[in-house]
């Protein structure tokens, strides 16, 4: 479903990704882990293009994202993004949050966008707060109205960037749960997170970048419970107590 | 009071009707080279925060040069140099005033425009763009609206400054207030009179023009509260 084909990505002179080859098939989920600065938030992004590719070629239900000719929106409507900010509109009630992306891009009908957005914000546990303005929401709340945000443009890919890093302990789980719920529906994931309990409980694959290449990938059993490579024993060695 | 014995306000009483036209003036100048330099400077705005060269560029540097430059130089050389150039002869001052104070307003409307762009966070745009919405959809529906909030003091306090400069239209013999009191200063060869009745009713507008933003101020900052959407069953 998501190739990637010898990516590179620079900022100016630093290279962050600096060639990486990864498949991933439809409805799984899959665990970016690794420390801060190992290029894994930047390689996410570069699946819906937030990041401009530098070099190498990524493949979405076999379209080149990264050709000139491929138009992007259409890409990002089947590609949804969570952020570790939440990136709410703070302008927006909860609500036509949910509904602005399907009525402006989807030119849903008023009526059925906001049957939708109900929908997703039963599905999140949140449909008491459609009125309500973000910034009234804890951080798992606003996260969870996010979700229902992306989902509700039917994707077929989720990318969630460090999606509970910004919340408070207590609020972490709440939003796990529906990630959870999500990769039992069969949703295709991908997600960076430091939540290794997580990334071993639902993903189905792990990846471990560190200095901008993938250094070890494979089941979550096999990486948290017998990595191979020197770097993977030391991350998680720090994180894993 | 001795004062008030010494005031001759019989001196503004025999030229109210001018005086009159001249309030008029300076409110029709003010307002049409406001709503023009807010027009004109929103797109410069747009313009400078483009990533695109041939959009940028042209922008920055009109803005550059139209607040590098004094505006009494302006519209002396549009008066005097650009309107007869292009149109073969003058246009008269109401013209000439109204192109030059939009033209000014209109750079510095777009810094004001600019900043308030870029200081919405950049996640706000890549959200709206992740969710598949074009540059300008996203800028229309999530970063302008935001942005419009946070520019409304500087816009007011742009209006303040506009309508106090349009006294410079006085140098085109723009008929204005200051152009009034100078013509009774020079009739009556008397000089408190006419100029501290011009900036009494600079005061009165810019009083009234601030009491007008506070207004718009409170009513836009009610959006953020909460409000019950009517017409949808609970369920």
């Amino acid at each position: 479903m998501i190739k990637v084909e010898n990516l590179h990505k620079h900022f100016g002179k630093l290279e962050v990704l600096k060639g990486i080859d990864y498949e991933i098939n439809e409805k799984e989920v899959v665990c970016v882990i690794g420390p801060s600065g190992s290029g894994k938030s930047t390689f996410l992004r570069c699946l819906n293009l937030l990041e401009e590719v530098t070099d190498g070629a990524i493949y979405i239900e076999g379209v080149k994202i990264n050709d000139p000719k491929t138009n992007i929106n259409d890409i990002r409507t089947e590609v949804g993004m969570v952020f570790q900010q939440f990136n709410l509109f703070p302008h927006m009630t909860v609500l036509d949050n949910i509904m602005m992306a399907p009525m402006q891009v989807r030119k849903l009908k008023k009526a059925d966008a906001e049957k939708l957005a109900l929908d997703l914000l039963d599905k999140v546990g949140l449909r008491a707060k459609a009125d309500n303005f973000p910034q009234q929401l804890s951080g798992g709340q606003q996260q969870r109205v996010a979700i229902a945000r992306a989902l509700a443009m039917k994707p077929k890919i989720m990318l969630f960037d460090e999606p509970t890093s910004a919340l408070d302990p207590e609020m972490v789980n709440e939003v796990l749960d529906v990630m959870k719920d999500l990769a039992k529906e069969g949703m295709t994931m991908v997600v960076v997170t430091h939540e290794m309990g997580f990334a071993r409980e639902v993903g189905d694959r792990v990846l471990f970048m560190d200095g901008g290449y993938i250094v070890e990938e494979g089941h979550p059993d096999d990486v948290f419970g017998n990595p191979q490579n020197e770097r993977t024993k030391a991350f998680l060695g720090k994180v894993l107590k | 009071m001795e004062l008030f014995d010494f005031f001759r306000w019989d001196i503004i009483w025999n030229y109210r009707e001018l005086y009159l036209k001249g309030i008029w003036a300076t409110i029709v100048l003010t307002l049409s080279g406001y709503l023009g330099g807010v027009f004109f400077g929103l797109f410069l705005g747009l313009g400078q925060v483009s990533k695109k060269k041939w959009i940028y560029w042209p922008c920055k540097i009109y803005v550059d040069v139209f607040r590098g430059t004094p505006m009494l130089v302006q519209l002396l050389l549009i008066h005097l140099a650009v309107i007869p150039t292009i149109f073969g002869q003058s246009m008269g001052w109401w013209v000439s005033g109204i192109v030059g104070l939009i033209l000014n307003s209109a750079a510095y409307n777009a810094e004001i425009f600019r900043a308030g762009i870029q200081s919405i966070d950049k996640g706000q745009m890549e959200a709206a763009r992740s969710l598949g919405l074009t540059h300008t959809q996203a800028m229309r529906k999530v970063i302008l609206p935001q942005a419009f909030r946070r520019m409304i003091p500087p816009l007011g306090n742009e209006f303040i400054a506009l309508l106090k400069d349009s006294s410079l239209v006085t140098v085109i013999a723009g008929a204005e207030i200051l152009y009034v009191s100078k013509v009774v200063a020079g009739t009556y060869q008397r000089f408190w009179e006419p100029y501290l009745f011009a900036a009494f009713l600079y005061l009165v507008l810019t009083y009234l023009v601030t009491k007008l933003i506070a207004v718009v101020e409170k009513r836009v900052s009610i959006d953020y509260n909460p409000r019950k959407k009517k017409g949808r069953a609970e369920t």
